[in-house]
């Protein structure tokens, strides 16, 4: 096992740094006009909400008084991001795939010109 | 360790923005996988080796393989001439961004947890990192409740990789 690092960085540095690569990937979506870039900015968000998650198992406020050791559920922010890995797989092979299916019944793929749905 | 994490923070923000900014989706590519190599290096900084393995070869490998292989299949390594019919979007969407960052920053900086001890005060937990036995062991444990899910997220990767095949087929 490897020595354990205590970092003396806060909780709340981590969760502020998560905020703002949640924003890039928000204003990313908002303002990009090539639907690949938005999907690497949905990407950026997912992993903002990761970190925080990892962040959080890592300070779990109660320590067990007796053993000294984390509470057994200090790891469960992690196994959330597992999950949140292969949904995030799945979202974007999927998308990729309808990128590439609209691409073969339209020259272009720019979000401001795919308006059939508008009515 | 804050010298760390200032640098890896700065390089994930600087990053994250040039992503944003450029107009070529190549550069964006590269730019994007920066910043989920300095991710990965934060969550070695809290520990969680085997997430910090999993992001490399997940995101850094597959997934940006993937856009890498897009991008070239569809010939978008050139920037457009059609007018861009988003630009008075543009402005307001950097004004919402500032407005969200702003709220979230705000309340994070006077957030307290539920024991009202601060946030920003919060001492880590010490233990050695988390590996992939740690990870395994908890995921695969019958009285957790993770089991389950694992067997979800299994049919759900089925039915993305059948459904990218069908998506991208030549006749839809």
């Amino acid at each position: 096992m490897f020595p354990s690092v205590v970092p003396s960085v806060s909780l709340n540095s981590y969760l502020i740094l998560s905020a703002i690569l949640f924003t890039i990937g928000v204003t990313g979506v908002l303002i990009k006009r090539n639907p690949i870039i938005i999907f690497m900015c949905v990407e950026l968000m997912l992993n903002a909400v990761n970190l925080t998650l990892v962040a959080f198992s890592r300070y779990q406020s109660t320590v067990d008084q007796t053993t000294g050791l984390p509470p057994a559920h200090a790891i469960n922010g992690q196994m959330m991001v597992i999950f949140v890995m292969a949904v995030a797989a799945a979202e974007v092979s999927v998308g990729l795939g309808i990128l590439v299916s609209i691409f073969r019944n339209r020259t272009s793929i720019n979000v401001d010109e795919i308006d059939l749905m508008k009515g | 360790m804050t010298l760390l994490f200032a640098l890896l923070a700065t390089i994930a923000v600087v990053c994250g923005i040039l992503m944003v900014v450029q107009e070529n989706p190549v550069r964006s590519a590269l730019f994007l996988v920066l910043v989920m190599f300095s991710l990965a290096l934060l969550y070695l900084t809290l520990n969680a080796a085997f997430i910090a393995a999993v992001q490399v070869v997940v995101y850094a490998g597959a997934i940006m393989v993937l856009f890498i292989f897009v991008i070239m299949l569809l010939n978008l390594g050139t920037p457009e001439a059609m007018p861009n019919k988003l630009k008075p979007q543009t402005l307001l969407g950097i004004f919402a961004g500032l407005i969200l960052v702003g709220v979230l920053v705000s309340m994070l900086a006077g957030a307290h947890s539920k024991d009202s001890a601060d946030l920003s005060t919060t001492a880590p937990l010490t233990r050695g990192f988390v590996g992939a036995s740690e990870i395994g062991m908890t995921l695969f444990d019958p009285s957790k409740p993770w089991l389950f899910p694992f067997e979800v997220v299994s049919i759900l990767l089925l039915v993305a990789a059948v459904g990218a095949v069908m998506l991208a087929k030549k006749r839809i």
